[in-house]
């Protein structure tokens, strides 16, 4: 292990670990906390300049008000109808596509597989005037289908990647013995191959929702009115209404950042299994 | 066995050379009518002069020499380059905090998932945070600032620091992103070989360098591909904080091509899509890099 274990160092540097460990968090995490105690700050408190202290009272009416007098219910809402087919038709596309690339090989599977890759290390910006243009045309500039569709094309190509890689580490014996039994190609990826993908496509599915769910780019892109608009890009225009209304910015922004948060904490193996594909082995 | 209709036994002779066409067809039509062919239509309106309703012009290199003309352009390609040099701080930083997180103490899988929390958030929140924390009067930075050196500070209205102030909010979740990559690169060490080091006297920097490193050489590659390649996509963060502000100083090109295809003086589709190919080929260069490497690697299988 790296570094040396620290219960085998001097009792002084264990406690002074243990006491710098929660010191250094929080002020790592000085920014979050500082709008997580402004979202419950009084508004009267920012009123009288008391913008860092301790507050006078804990305003959870400043949700309430957010709830009331903005659609940010309604900007969530669009989110989930964004962000739930997504990850349904993501993960589906590239069970399928993964199974192809690392169980077949054809001659163009390498080229296959790295264009794959390639787009999705793209700037977003050189495909935005002509998906743009393709949406309006199809008459799906802002609804929230436009948006699946795109996010599902797009995010195909990182979880081709991942999955590929996930089936190439499965025994390929398995599939061979299958063939030579004479199971057809479909069976062999429905009953054999697609039960033991399970871990691949929980960390996926974590993963899609976080990057689609705080996509912010494409809701501005896609969506102009408030009725197809996700929570990023609502916030974004609620900024601009609650102009130094700084409590309800703040409990505006932990409602946006809160569902990728739970799913983090309760999916968290599956999610960092995820990211840190390919940190392992090379 | 004697052969059944006639088409079940041509689908049995071809089954292992069309199955994969047909796995792959959907998710590959997806990806190529979405992302590939936008591609190539971007860098052909890249010829025109076009506002997205009427008819396409073709005006050639125009906007490529309009664009050599253009101030912005310059103020936008320098900060890109100071978004580069500046993001990759995240991947020592990302280090240190896994080096500093790697031990097992009690709560100390607690104490990793909060510091990596930033990651987690969108960036549109990420870039109201720190909005918030450098606000005048009262963020919190910048009464750091006033209270350690007497100074007024507004980091986010200040062409010399805006860019910095807005690299800076990136690099928070970007160094999470890091540290996760190489916590796990940690926990995959080879022991023996540390333990070999060990009793060779190598310690501290000397083993962290020549043992450690070499092993986390993989971590390494990941946290420089996607360090890369979220220095150039940065866009929302400078829209949230800044608009490109003040006075287009922390311009960057994904922002500078958004703002020109869809600026509300009227929309430049042309001119926003030669913006676009240059920050693409940018990244191509890059791409390329990693590809190779990768191909590399397959080969090494």
């Amino acid at each position: 292990m790296f570094p040396t274990p620290i219960h085998k160092a001097s009792p002084a540097l264990r406690i002074g670990y243990q006491v710098l460990l929660p010191v250094a968090l929080v002020i790592w995490l000085i920014p979050l906390i500082g709008v997580a105690v402004t979202s419950v700050r009084p508004a009267s408190d920012l009123a009288a300049g008391n913008y860092f202290g301790v507050p006078s009272g804990l305003a959870f009416e400043n949700y309430a008000a957010v709830f009331r007098d903005s659609p940010i219910g309604w900007y969530i809402l669009n989110s989930f109808k964004v962000t739930v087919p997504t990850v349904i038709g993501a993960v589906a596309l590239s069970c399928l596509t993964g199974f192809a690339l690392a169980v077949y090989g054809f001659r163009a599977n390498l080229w296959v597989f790295f264009a794959f890759v390639a787009g999705n290390f793209i700037p977003f910006q050189i495909l935005m005037v002509p998906v743009r243009d393709m949406t309006l045309k199809a008459g799906l500039y802002d609804t929230t289908l436009g948006l699946v569709l795109f996010h599902i094309a797009f995010q195909t190509g990182f979880c081709t990647l991942f999955m590929r890689n996930f089936i190439k580490g499965l025994p390929f014996a398995l599939i061979e013995s299958a063939r030579v039994e004479g199971v057809s190609e479909w069976k062999i990826f429905r009953h054999i191959v697609l039960p033991l993908m399970r871990p691949a496509i929980a960390a996926l599915s974590v993963l899609v929702f976080t990057f689609v769910w705080n996509d912010y780019f494409w809701a501005t892109v896609l969506v102009q009115g408030s009725h197809a608009m996700p929570v990023t890009a609502g916030l974004y225009a609620l900024n601009g209404q609650w102009v130094a209304a700084w409590h309800l910015v703040s409990a505006g922004s932990i409602i946006a950042a809160l569902p990728p948060v739970l799913m983090f904490f309760l999916m968290q193996r599956h999610f960092i299994a995820g990211l840190t594909l390919g940190a392992t082995k090379g | 066995m004697p052969d059944t209709a006639p088409s079940a036994g041509f689908w049995k002779r071809n089954q292992l050379r069309i199955a994969p066409i047909l796995f792959l067809a959907p998710g590959a039509l997806m990806f190529l009518i979405y992302v590939l062919i936008p591609i190539v239509q971007s860098v052909w309106i890249s010829f025109h002069d076009w506002d997205g309703l009427g008819a396409k012009v073709w005006i050639g290199l125009g906007n490529y020499a309009e664009l050599l003309d253009d101030d912005t352009f310059y103020v936008a390609l320098k900060n890109n380059l100071i978004w580069l040099a500046l993001y990759l701080l995240a991947i020592p930083m990302g280090l240190a905090a896994a080096l500093f997180l790697n031990q097992s103490v009690w709560g100390i899988r607690l104490y990793k998932s909060l510091f990596f929390f930033p990651f987690v958030i969108s960036q549109v929140v990420v870039g109201l945070m720190f909005t918030w924390f450098y606000a005048p009067d009262f963020g919190l930075f910048s009464q750091a600032i006033h209270w350690l050196t007497g100074a007024e500070v507004a980091i986010l209205a200040d062409e010399r620091f805006v860019t910095l102030g807005i690299i800076a909010a990136g690099l928070w979740p970007q160094t999470a992103y890091c540290m996760i990559l190489y916590l796990t690169g940690l926990n995959n060490l080879n022991p023996e070989q540390i333990e070999a080091a060990r009793m060779d006297n190598a310690r501290g920097w000397r083993l962290l360098w020549h043992v450690i490193l070499p092993q986390l050489a993989p971590a390494t590659f990941i946290a420089m591909v996607v360090t890369v390649i979220g220095a150039l996509r940065s866009f929302d963060l400078v829209s949230i904080m800044t608009a490109g502000g003040p006075y287009g100083s922390s311009q960057v090109l994904s922002y500078f091509m958004y703002e020109q295809a869809l600026s509300e003086y009227g929309y430049r589709m042309g001119y926003g899509a030669a913006i676009a190919v240059v920050l693409f080929l940018i990244m191509m260069v890059f791409i390329t890099l990693f590809i190779v490497r990768m191909i590399a690697q397959e080969r090494n299988r």
